[in-house]
Formats: C-alpha cells, sequence, structure tokens
C-alpha cells in the first residue's frame, strides 16, 4: 500500500493493488451499478480517458473494468459495472465505506488531446458509453478545440440507456449533438428505433467526413459494422479508434490472457485505431 | 411562392437522384403529396399495399402489435426511407403498422401505376429495382443486427 500522498500516476508495481474507500454506489440500470472511489490517503488518482483499472473484490477476485469518470476530478475514479459473473457481481454489491483494491490505471487512450478542429463523432453502444465518458469529458471541457460533437447511443431499450440524467443534461445544456436510437420500444417512444449505423447519415449531414474523428465503443459486432458503415461514408479508417475487450488478467501484457493476435489489450490496448485493427476484427480465431 | 410538382419533388428526393429524365416522368405520374399528422396511421397490418410511401419529411416509426403488451416499436424511418415493401411481394398485403411519429410528408406512388410502368418500360423497371434493392439489403442486414440482441447482459 502506498503511504505517501503523492498522486497515484505511476505504476510503481503494477501488480500490487491499492486499497481504496467506496465513497457511493448508485445503480445506473437493473443490473449495473457505479460505484464512486477516493483514495484513503486522500492523493489523487490521475488516468487518461479510455483507460481501465482491475478492481479487486477482496476475497473474490479481480475484474477489468473501465474508468468512466472525468479525467478532470482526479480526486476520485467512476467505475460502471455489469452484474455478469461472481467477480462483477461482488463489485456491483460493495456499499460506500466498502473497500476494494485497485490496481491501474492501464492500457492506451482515446487521442482525443490531440485532435483539432475535427468534428468529433462518439459511438457507444449499451455499456459502451462508460469507457467514452471520460473522452466526451475531455472534449466538452476543451469544446472550442472541436468543430462539432456528436454522440450516438445505442442501446437494447429506452429504459437500458445508460447514464439518461447525464444524456438529459448533454442534451439541455446543447453541450454536444445527440442522436440515440434502440432496438425496440413501445409507442410511447418519440425517438429512433434501429442500430446505430442508422443514424450516421442524419448525424453527419452537412459534415465533411474528411473532418471526422469516430470513437466507437460498445459491442464488437456494433464496432464492426459501425467502423464499416463510417468508412463507407467516407471516414478515414485512420481517423477511427475502437476500445476493444478481451479477459484481462496481469493487465501488463505478461500472461497472454488478453491476447488479440500479435497484441495484448491490456497493454496495447485497449483503444485501437481501426486501420491496425480491422483485418482482425473479421477473424474468427481470435 | 413556387409550386413545386410531382416531378420536382422527386428529382429532388436523394432516393431518386440517380433517375434519368425518362424515368422520372414516368414514375411522376403515379404520385401523389400526402400529409400525416403526428400519431395517425400511415398503414396498417393487412391493408392491401396498394401505394408505396416516400419519405419526405418527419419521422414514422413501424410497428407490430404484441397481444398483452401494446404495439412494439421496430424500427424508426426518417425522410428518404421507403415506408414498406409489401407492395412488391405477393400477396402485397401491409405486414406491420407504419405511424406518423412527427408530422409528416410523403410522396405516395400507386403501386399497380408503378408496376404496370415498369412492366411496359424495361428501363424504368431496372432503376427500380436498384433503387430499392440497396434499401432493401440495409433493412435486412439492420434487422439482422437487432436479432442479436447486441447490448444484452450476455452479448460479446
Amino acid at each position: 500500500m502506498r503511504d505517501s500522498a503523492e498522486p497515484h500516476t505511476a505504476i510503481a508495481d503494477p501488480m500490487l493493488p491499492i486499497a481504496m474507500r467506496v465513497s457511493e454506489a448508485w445503480r445506473e440500470l437493473d443490473d449495473v451499478v457505479s460505484l464512486r472511489l477516493v483514495t484513503k490517503d486522500g492523493a489523487p488518482f490521475a488516468f487518461a480517458p479510455g483507460q481501465f483499472n482491475m478492481l479487486y473484490a477482496f476475497g473474490v477476485g479481480e475484474a477489468a473494468i473501465s474508468i468512466s469518470g472525468d479525467p478532470a476530478r482526479t480526486g476520485e475514479l467512476l467505475h460502471t459495472i455489469r452484474d455478469v459473473g461472481a467477480v462483477s457481481g461482488a463489485l456491483t454489491r460493495l456499499k460506500a465505506g466498502d473497500e476494494v483494491g485497485v490496481r491501474g490505471p492501464f492500457g492506451s487512450s482515446w487521442p482525443v488531446d490531440s485532435e483539432h478542429d475535427r468534428h468529433l463523432l462518439f459511438v457507444a453502444g449499451g455499456l459502451g458509453l462508460a469507457p467514452l465518458r471520460p473522452a466526451i469529458y475531455r472534449a466538452l471541457a476543451t469544446r472550442h478545440r472541436f468543430a462539432s460533437i456528436t454522440l450516438i447511443m445505442g442501446a437494447r431499450s429506452p429504459r437500458d440507456l445508460l447514464y439518461p440524467y447525464q444524456l438529459a443534461g448533454w442534451t439541455a445544456s446543447h453541450a454536444l449533438r445527440l442522436n440515440i436510437t434502440v432496438d425496440h420500444a413501445g409507442p410511447e417512444w418519440t425517438g429512433s428505433v434501429g442500430v446505430v449505423t442508422t443514424e450516421f447519415a442524419r448525424a453527419l449531414a452537412g459534415i465533411d467526413p474528411a473532418k471526422v474523428s469516430a470513437y466507437l465503443c460498445g459491442p464488437e459486432i456494433m464496432m464492426r459494422f459501425g467502423a464499416m458503415g463510417l468508412a463507407d461514408m467516407g471516414v478515414s479508417t485512420e481517423r477511427m479508434w475502437l476500445s476493444m475487450e478481451r479477459s484481462m488478467k496481469c493487465a501488463i501484457g505478461l500472461c497472454g490472457h488478453c491476447q488479440f493476435g500479435p497484441d495484448f489489450v491490456c497493454k496495447d490496448g485497449p483503444v485501437f485505431r481501426h486501420d491496425e485493427i480491422a483485418r482482425r476484427l473479421t477473424l474468427k480465431e481470435i | 411562392m413556387v409550386i413545386k410538382t410531382i416531378r420536382d419533388i422527386l428529382e429532388e428526393h436523394p432516393a431518386f437522384k440517380s433517375f434519368d429524365d425518362d424515368a422520372l416522368d414516368l414514375i411522376s405520374g403515379c404520385g401523389t403529396n400526402e400529409h400525416f399528422a403526428a400519431g395517425s396511421m400511415i398503414l396498417r397490418e393487412g391493408d392491401d399495399a396498394s401505394k408505396v410511401h416516400i419519405l419526405r419529411k418527419g419521422d414514422a416509426a413501424i410497428e407490430i402489435a404484441a397481444p398483452g403488451t401494446g404495439p412494439l416499436i421496430v424500427e424508426t424511418l426518417h425522410a428518404g426511407d421507403v415506408v414498406d415493401w409489401s407492395w412488391l411481394v405477393p400477396p402485397r398485403r401491409a405486414m406491420s403498422d407504419a405511424r406518423a411519429v412527427t408530422e409528416v410528408s410523403a410522396i405516395s406512388l400507386d403501386a399497380n401505376c408503378v408496376l404496370g410502368k415498369c412492366d411496359e418500360h424495361p428501363n424504368l423497371g431496372y432503376q427500380m429495382f436498384k433503387l430499392w434493392l440497396p434499401h432493401l439489403a440495409e433493412r435486412v442486414r439492420n434487422g439482422r443486427m437487432q436479432l442479436l440482441d447486441l447490448y444484452g447482459a450476455n452479448a460479446g
């Protein structure tokens, strides 16, 4: 454990978790919970948008969870977790005051800081908004650097939309252009029903596709077809980034659990430029 | 104020941008303008599919009624989209409801008129084929994606 109040940025020992305290836990969806974590010594925890931490539910195990909060707020960490197994289930049952082990931050990040005068297009599917949200926060904090910011959000149904309060806030403040589409809905829904690719034409109407940078995060099939659709519209494959998901264990590229062709998702990813992995996305063997 | 003819509207519509002058002249004779108030039905499941609607403005929901749960929206259509395919496929009966979500303006083509002219003018038929097929292929592809339940808890 660290015993100083120095920033938790450099990973002195990437295999050694620090203990953090859950300051708040709240339910986002039926099976999804968000945790707000703070360091016990009050030291800030810096990260780049798109990175992840290994969260250790004591006595149960570790899971790789994307950081979903604002990178400018280094005094806290936000993680949004879906209960899909023993470890993630234990994490979703944590309460305020509980402790959790944290290793990280790990991995590559969305290149939002290196973008200038671009039209930023975020494409999120389901829980994919969680790893994208830090990049959206960063983009909104430096809004003047971008020609436009658009978020296309896909979900199973209206009641499965992640962070609805945040989506409403962004819409009300005109912070970004928001296109929401769901797979099915009842008659009370006045938004779109259909896959995210059906929103591309309207979202990019009047925009030069050569000036678009797209960040996609969600189910891999959605990202594969989404990137294909954007490329068909003229968005450069070198200007698209995807956040990949594989089973991560060590998080430092040693154990090989998350091998993705010649790369390790934990170390070389999770954010990859599309042209570097496009071929691999169609290989059933990996 | 300039009043646009059906031909003018078709010529400006993205769905018909690839049509040559002869084809536009032929197809214009089959078209009328229609307007639907928000909430009104554009077509109902089981109706004769005697018209094809191409949206100019507004959004339409394709709905399928499910006993006990009310109608489910399975697709939302926007300007430029074609509302239904049943007019092309025997027995030419609408297979779903279509409801105007917002105020909708549409070009309505008489299906018998269009099919008759395609029989008489194979070139028109081929241009119609090239117009409809990509839309149909995209809708089938999107439908498959929705079937995958991508965002479900067990989806990868």
